[in-house]
């Protein structure tokens, strides 16, 4: 442990109350989990009232809104459909995400059961759980997260770094004349003046997935 | 040279403006001559003659509307809508090393929030001797420091990684700003709550958040917390822009810019990572094979020529010319940039405006001269650690065509004899 400096004296000791209100976050162990429980009937009438909108009745997604289920095994594929249930390592991430910041546009605002009503329903939407299954904080880790196993830590410095280094070529660097394979322009989704929705543009958007750029 | 299509004849860009066809005629390495005295200087003009501006009419400025083009742009189909979205700095227009702050790039998850300083707070708790509380004035008591670093979306180039896509650098690279910062080491308020309680460092934790609903919270491990992490409340000499965090964001030299937590109201010490949306649903990256990288936290050597480039397409026609753009480095200081005309068959040594500086913009330029044939520009970016900048198909080669983030791939450019440019990719 390095050498503390010595303190200023700034600040206050925050209360209880203060880190109850704003530390809701949930660890892959259960740490931060309150009590409370819920199921995905409750969570049906939920979804349908706060999520619906944008997420679809059975969290298929809606336009470009987020799909929250479905894309099982489709990780390896060309066009991946990465979804709390096919992707998500851990479901702590979702109790801690909704309860925090969902609704979109009314964040903050769900109790503990009905966080609990929701995340199963999603669980059920994915058919990773029965339609009565009780989700609490006792039963939280029945619950088996199909990507659990899909992370590892950052490998670039043992798979990347050591190849990508050295002296770089100068010159006669290609075998072959070097020729263009691909052109920006045939695609011709570039915003051009503002506020300008060409059709190209929602030809693209209908085309590929926005939000796995960045959503 | 050849390429397999020709332009489609679609309407001319707004922003190329007819001035590209100006270079056809142009004149080459002897001095012009004038035919005729040149108005501008034989007649009087009015700025010459009578008053501009007084000193009280504009107290804080804003750019002169002949450059009203040099603006932050979206891309609507990116994103459902555009409050989680982002935003692009126009770096084809931009010189120098420092982003001006007025368009410097935004990303939000739920928006630009708007808090004043008074009703700032930020808590630090977890495993710490005292979990404390802070107001901003607070903040402003400790020693401060100041340092340049570049913040890069680890989606910066993202939508590039199936193929050429978006026709200009501003939305190829624009996904970065490059400020001054002034704030707090962050490990003098972790020294300040007390850190005994953690016990071993080396094993722990901080769960960092923004005060927006969002809440954006990422896990840093305690070592980068303790190294060079800033607690900023000042960029480029003034108080941060509302969208970037004002009055306190967070700033992680290096590391992709998903981490800079905005509007920053609590730090949380933990004995591990929270694995919080921002670190599991996104930015994580998927391989070929279906298993995903996480905390993949640099941001790797990367340049991007500026000009020429789509939205600066040459309008002089033949002889002087300057090759310019930025490089960077999460992993240190870059040290040199290589410029390919032709593909990346031959390169040269560019020449750095000035040595490059630790996880901050670098600029370059190449002065040539140009014989009016056509050029596929490319950079390349070797930082201190010995890493070279890759192409894209290197990194396809490693990482397949479905991680999202983290594209530091070599852009190409081709200029085409009239001067237009546009982005390509090349065998």
């Amino acid at each position: 442990s390095p050498a503390m400096a010595d303190k200023f004296g700034l600040g206050r000791t925050a209360l209880p109350e203060e880190i109850a209100a704003w530390d809701g976050d949930v660890s892959p162990d259960g740490i931060g989990l309150p009590a409370g429980s819920g199921d995905a009937i409750d969570g049906e009438v939920l979804f349908a009232d706060k999520c619906a909108a944008c997420h679809g009745d059975f969290a298929e997604g809606i336009d470009n809104w987020p799909k929250l289920a479905g894309g099982a095994d489709t990780l390896d594929r060309e066009d991946p459909l990465k979804t709390v249930g096919s992707y998500w390592p851990y479901l702590s991430t979702a109790f801690d995400y909704i309860k925090r910041s969902m609704p979109y546009g009314d964040a903050g605002t769900l109790t503990d059961d009905e966080t609990y009503a929701l995340v199963a329903y999603i669980l059920y939407s994915n058919d990773l759980i029965e339609d009565d299954f009780v989700l609490s904080k006792e039963t939280f880790f029945n619950v088996e997260m199909p990507n659990a196993d899909g992370f590892f830590v950052d490998n670039r410095p043992q798979t990347e770094y050591a190849q990508w280094s050295g002296e770089p070529c100068m010159e006669n660097c290609k075998d072959e004349p070097v020729k263009v394979t691909m052109r920006a322009m045939v695609l011709d989704v570039t915003p051009q003046d503002e506020g300008e929705a060409a059709a190209a543009e929602e030809e693209a958007a209908a085309a590929q997935e926005p939000e796995s750029v960045v959503a | 040279m050849s390429d397999h299509d020709t332009p489609n004849g679609t309407s001319r860009r707004a922003f190329l403006r007819g001035a590209a066809a100006a270079g056809a005629g142009a004149l080459t390495a002897t001095t012009a001559k004038a035919a005729t005295p040149d108005p501008l200087i034989t007649e009087l003009q009015p700025w010459a003659q009578s008053f501009g501006d007084g000193v009280d009419e504009t107290p804080y400025g804003l750019p002169i509307r002949f450059e009203d083009d040099v603006v932050r742009r979206n891309v609507e189909w990116l994103t459902a809508d555009t409050i989680s979205s982002i935003n692009f700095t126009p770096i084809h227009a931009l010189d120098g090393t420092i982003t001006p702050q007025g368009c410097a790039f935004e990303r939000h998850h739920s928006g630009a929030i708007e808090l004043r300083k008074e009703d700032y707070r930020l808590m630090i708790n977890g495993l710490v001797d005292t979990p404390l509380v802070f107001t901003y004035a607070d903040l402003e008591r400790f020693p401060r420091e100041n340092h340049v670093y570049f913040c890069e979306c680890a989606a910066n180039s993202g939508m590039e990684w199936a193929g050429a896509q978006l026709n200009g650098a501003q939305f190829t690279h624009g996904m970065i700003h490059n400020m001054e910062y002034t704030g707090v080491p962050l490990r003098t308020l972790l020294e300040e709550a007390g850190l005994d309680t953690a016990g071993d460092l080396k094993d722990k934790w901080v769960f960092v958040e923004g005060a927006d609903a969002s809440s954006n919270g990422r896990s840093i491990p305690m070592e980068k917390a303790l190294d060079d992490v800033l607690v900023a409340f000042k960029a480029n000499g003034e108080a941060l822009r509302k969208e970037h965090g004002y009055p306190v964001r967070l700033v992680v030299p290096g590391w992709e810019g998903n981490m800079w937590v905005k509007w920053i109201r609590r730090i949380e010490v933990t004995d591990q990572a929270v694995e919080s949306r921002e670190e599991t649903s996104k930015y994580t990256d998927t391989m070929a094979d279906g298993t995903s990288r996480k905390w993949t936290w640099a941001m790797d050597a990367k340049s991007v020529v500026t000009s020429p480039s789509p939205q600066s397409p040459i309008t002089h026609g033949k002889g002087p010319l300057v090759i310019s753009g930025l490089a960077w480095s999460g992993n240190g200081a870059i040290t040199r940039v290589d410029v390919s005309k032709d593909g990346g068959m031959t390169w040269e040594t560019a020449r750095l405006s000035k040595p490059g500086e630790k996880m901050a913009l670098t600029r370059f330029y190449l002065d040539t001269e140009w014989d009016g044939s056509k050029m596929m520009l490319q950079s390349r970016a070797i930082d201190e650690s010995g890493y070279i900048q890759p192409t894209k198909t290197q990194l396809r080669d490693v990482r397949g065509l479905n991680s999202i983030y983290h594209n530091n791939a070599i852009q190409t450019w081709l200029v085409r004899e009239n001067g237009e440019a546009e982005n390509v990719e090349v065998s």
